[in-house]
């Protein structure tokens, strides 16, 4: 290393400063983790923690020279649990910092908490559209996450380009499967493409038959499916046996076809396109890498929230070794870790935060596809470059539109 | 030393508490105080009238929105926004009493379910208006001079001992003697010429006036609420607080929610287990202490005094 005189008179007014923060520096660095560890999303949950641990232990359990401590907290999907915990983290634990939650609402429960103590809280996982763009928090940032219509987007572009002219949309009723679905309609039917219906299904939903019957007599070219979880499950399985899969091509949500949902599904999850910044069947050597080290470590092949959470611990732990550690320094820790490109990623190439916090892409257009094991896992077909939240609009005139939902689908009729 | 002496020390060891706690177990004893009062107006309509109710966390809920609708998207100052939503509370609450009073017994846990239901069905899917799954966000909401803890821990305090006062009150008057007829026998009841459905729609409103004073009160506390505060999950958790206390001791319901609450927050600090531990508390009170904490300790001292 060379030491140029600005670092050196930097580190002498860091020794100077010293004896102030010390003490601070001297014990461990305290990482928040919240995840539901109970629940239906306990699986996901696990694999979030996972995700950290796995990072954490890989770098020797330190971070910029410090020792790492780990609170993993259960924030039961519930937002007032969430709340609680979050909370219990920041005044019990003293952490320096939290990450973690999966459902949007947990994570905007917390959210709206440290927007009052300033704690730097960082979430890969928690993709509501509003938390790095009209809602923001200057100390919340989507560290290696995304924002929900940011992946929807591109597909809505590949699907018109594929030659898909009439579409339907089936989606989950709340805000997260309102966000994606407006997202590919508002950018399919602007190129020319006919959004020919939606439906919109209870969470939790069963019995799909209603919904794939009407689907199947619409005469669309393409169905666009954002289900997460087991309605993701219930809703491949079905497809399938109502003798769809072979008349109409299924495209998905990046969750859709998560790891998460397909790993327990056979041939009738094959041939499903979505789009997502990781694809854990590409032949990226940092993705191989990271794949098979999860494999050998937890014997199954990542998704989406292990992915995400040990990729934003690293990004963390790089933004604190530029800033020596200093933890408690939550201006410091924030500024760096928006400054920060992450290069050493899962994914293989260069990643950074546009001016809101959100992560800008290379998006990969992926399909499902059988590995020789009998597994199935998802596949880049095409490369989206340098994908924002926004997509090609301006974020100014992007954020001056309402937001996303149930009603604003932004779809240009005829 | 009476009774009410008794109580008198517990209000003034509570109220020296967040001298020596650290601010997160201020939050905590807040949350303690807040849930006793739901648990209380659930013990109202349980204990004193026979009626068990599962909707008291939506009526409770109800209010949450409606103070959090009022100061964030109508603009409304503190005061105002608060009255609002205990009175949206004991509406929605008289609405309900309309229609649960024919029933009891079974019949009235499954409507009451169901009416709760409604609460978090709309919730969920009135986007506009609640922010749906999402929820809704309040922002600064508290008074200046209630933005420190111990301040609005005083501040919860008072109205929770205030509710108390007026809910022992309440089911110790004439017309709450009425009430615990009904629970006896309300055929008899009847005969003696009492209006029973009146009788019975008033303890309704009047309890969900008081679960409506503690969702207020939480609004304030949480700055957030989202369908699962109107969740049948919130009903239950306040009626195991009451019953955990002891159903028809009243007070027993600030035993129960702290008991309830401080088993959540420390059991899950060391085990992901912890709904599991909860649940074979739940179930050793059943069997060992039915009657509830406070219940079970009335019994006991009972039972000294006669041996002495």
């Amino acid at each position: 290393m060379t030491l140029h005189r600005r670092t050196l008179l930097g580190s002498t007014a860091a020794l100077l400063a010293a004896p102030a923060i010390g003490r601070a520096q001297s014990g461990p660095i305290k990482i928040g983790v919240m995840a539901p560890l109970t629940g239906v999303l306990a699986a996901g949950g696990r694999e979030m923690v996972d995700g950290v641990t796995m990072f954490v232990e890989q770098a020797g359990k330190k971070m910029a020279g410090r020792d790492v401590e780990l609170v993993v907290e259960d924030d039961g999907s519930n937002p007032d649990t969430s709340l609680q915990k979050a909370r219990r983290l920041v005044e019990q634990a003293k952490v320096d910092f939290m990450m973690g939650n999966l459902l949007a609402n947990t994570g905007l429960a917390v959210a709206g908490y440290v927007r009052g103590t300033g704690t730097p809280y960082f979430i890969p996982i928690i993709a509501a559209d509003e938390l790095t763009q009209r809602g923001r928090i200057p100390n919340v940032v989507r560290v290696a996450g995304y924002s929900a219509s940011q992946m929807a987007h591109p597909l809505g572009d590949w699907a018109f380009k594929k030659g898909y002219k009439k579409i339907a949309t089936i989606g989950q009723d709340y805000t997260f499967g309102h966000e994606q679905c407006a997202g590919f309609a508002r950018v399919f039917s602007n190129a020319g493409g006919q959004v020919v219906r939606q439906f919109w299904h209870p969470l939790n939903t069963s019995d799909f038959s209603p919904y794939l019957g009407q689907l199947a007599s619409l005469g669309v070219d393409a169905i666009f499916a954002m289900e997460t979880g087991a309605d993701a499950t219930r809703f491949i399985q079905q497809y399938a046996s109502f003798g769809l899969k072979q008349r109409i091509p299924l495209l998905g949500a990046m969750n859709t076809t998560d790891q998460s949902v397909i790993r327990t599904l056979g041939a009738e999850c094959e041939g499903i396109v979505s789009a997502a910044h990781f694809a854990e069947g590409s032949d990226v050597a940092a993705t191989k890498a990271f794949v098979d080290e999860h494999v050998k470590r937890f014997n199954r092949i990542p998704s989406l929230y292990g992915f995400a959470m040990y990729s934003c611990t690293m990004w963390v732990a790089k933004a604190l070794e530029k800033i020596g550690g200093r933890a408690e320094d939550r201006a410091a820790l924030l500024a760096a870790v928006r400054s920060t490109e992450l290069d050493n990623s899962p994914l293989g190439r260069p990643v950074k935060l546009d001016e809101f916090g959100n992560p800008v892409y290379d998006v990969y257009i992926r399909n499902t596809v059988r590995r020789p094991d009998g597994k199935y896992w998802n596949v880049p077909l095409e490369t989206y470059p340098r994908v924002s939240q926004f997509w090609k609009y301006s974020p100014e005139e992007y954020m001056r539109q309402s937001p996303y939902s149930r009603e604003n689908q932004y779809i240009r009729q005829g | 030393m009476n009774r009410g002496m008794l109580w008198l020390l517990a209000l003034l060891a509570a109220a020296v508490m967040p001298l020596v706690l650290s601010s997160y177990h201020v939050d905590l004893a807040t949350r303690i105080l807040i849930f006793a009062v739901l648990a209380m107006s659930i013990d109202v309509l349980a204990g004193f009238v026979g009626r068990t109710s599962l909707c008291h966390g939506a009526i409770f809920g109800v209010a949450t929105y409606v103070v959090i609708w009022a100061m964030a998207k109508a603009g409304l100052p503190a005061v105002p926004a608060f009255l609002a939503g205990v009175v949206a509370a004991t509406l929605v609450a008289a609405l309900f009493g309309l229609l649960a009073v024919r029933t009891s017994g079974v019949y009235f846990l499954l409507l009451t379910v169901a009416l709760g239901m409604v609460v978090w069905g709309i919730c969920l899917r009135w986007t506009g208006v609640t922010g749906g799954e999402n929820g809704l966000r309040g922002q600064d909401m508290r008074p200046a001079l209630l933005l420190a803890r111990e301040n609005f821990y005083w501040l919860v305090l008072a109205v929770a001992a205030l509710a108390a006062w007026a809910m022992q009150r309440f089911v110790n008057s004439p017309f709450g003697l009425s009430l615990r007829g009904i629970r006896d026998s309300e055929s008899r009841m009847r005969a003696l010429g009492y209006n029973v459905p009146l009788h019975l729609f008033v303890g309704f409103a009047v309890s969900g006036f008081f679960a409506g004073v503690a969702g207020a009160m939480y609004a304030f506390f949480n700055e957030y609420v989202s369908p699962s505060s109107v969740a049948m999950g919130q009903s239950v958790a306040g009626l195991l607080m009451a019953i955990v206390g002891g159903v028809g001791t009243l007070f027993g319901s600030f035993i129960g929610a702290a008991a309830i609450i401080l088993l959540e927050n420390t059991v899950s600090w060391y085990t992901d287990r912890w709904q599991a531990v909860l649940g074979l508390v739940f179930i050793l009170t059943m069997i060992f202490a039915p009657e509830g904490i406070l219940g079970t300790i009335r019994r006991l001292g009972a039972v000294t005094r006669r041996a002495r």
